[in-house]
């Protein structure tokens, strides 16, 4: 399985097709990641790159000390990310991943964290249904009923109700990859990928 | 946010000509039919323009045998051949839905004079 990329969500736009077509895609930066250290099975137990991207102002010691080994400019970076593959050969540590590692065409998923919403209620979190707004009703955004009385005398676990909603991690799949730009480190991807712009984002090659 | 606006340049065709509501307009569009692209052409009056830069776009109104027909075009999309102003027309407001309910010449606008 080949590797992905860390990168930062831009925002989207419209790009035309050769045909014509107009086709909606979300803009991607990825500079360079680094290759921060491998996962072996011996070692580990699974078969992992461990990406590093960006530059972060401050770390820990015990964080900056993991990146020792690294190239000076690459020793502190922002984000940390593994990536599964199947196996490491022709990787190593403090290897430089970029763009081109896609190509256009390809598919691909992209992992982020989804726009927290906070406490939703149970329209917005569940697509529940809306009661009449007038006619006597006072039933406009309520649950309504959340299980039977007596028996079995308790409301049933994973039972759908109002909570937080967003703010988690999202992995959107067999995403199309429209168009890959080396000189400014972009990745054009059909459709929306998750989170708010400058959100970080992990692309993989679909499995 | 620059990139975005960078690619979205990229894109604008220069060679699109300054438009405004109550213009005629005759407009290109390319037409795929089957395996075969004809050039077929549009024209009318320009009853709205949506959005700025590359997300512009132009709705046209004609009255086609009886029947009002309205095409929104993309004005920057490569499909849309060639953009001809017929006519300037004389439109005091930005979106001139009031033509859908006139017919004849009650539908016309006033020409307006370019001064030289």
């Amino acid at each position: 399985m080949p590797a992905g990329l860390i990168g930062r969500k831009l925002g989207m736009t419209r790009i035309f097709g050769d045909d014509g077509s107009v086709v909606p895609v979300s803009v991607i930066e990825a500079a360079p990641n680094t290759v921060a250290r491998l996962r072996s099975l011996e070692q580990d137990g699974y078969v992992a790159l461990q990406l590093a991207g960006g530059t972060a102002k401050r770390l820990t010691k015990p964080v900056a000390g993991q990146f020792k080994h690294l190239e000076r400019n690459r020793q502190h970076p922002a984000a940390v990310r593994e990536v599964r593959v199947d196996s490491t050969d022709g990787y190593e540590p403090g290897q430089q991943l970029d763009v081109s590692l896609f190509e256009a065409g390809e598919l691909v998923d992209v992992t982020g964290m989804s726009k927290g919403k906070g406490f939703a209620g149970v329209i917005e979190r569940h697509n529940f249904h809306r009661g009449p707004k007038t006619h006597g009703s006072d039933h406009h955004r309520a649950p309504g009923s959340v299980g039977a009385g007596t028996t079995p005398g308790r409301v049933f676990k994973n039972t759908r109700m109002a909570g937080h909603l967003g703010h988690e991690q999202v992995t959107v799949k067999k995403l199309t990859v429209v168009r890959v730009d080396s000189e400014r480190n972009l990745i054009l991807v059909r459709g929306a990928v998750p989170g708010a712009r400058n959100g970080l984002l992990l692309i993989q090659k679909a499995r | 946010m620059h990139v975005i606006q960078e690619l979205e340049r990229e894109q604008l065709r220069t060679d699109r000509p300054q438009i405004a509501s109550g213009d005629t307009v005759r407009v290109s569009v390319k037409v795929v039919e089957g395996n075969r692209e004809r050039i077929q052409v549009f024209e009318g009056t320009v009853m709205r323009m949506r959005g700025g830069g590359l997300n512009q776009s132009v709705t046209v109104r004609r009255v086609s045998s009886g029947v009002g027909v309205e095409r929104t075009f993309l004005v920057h999309a490569p499909r849309v051949e060639k953009i001809e102003v017929v006519r300037h027309g004389v439109a005091r407001r930005a979106q001139l839905y009031f033509l859908r309910d006139r017919v004849g010449k009650s539908a016309t606008l006033r020409e307006r004079r370019i001064a030289r």
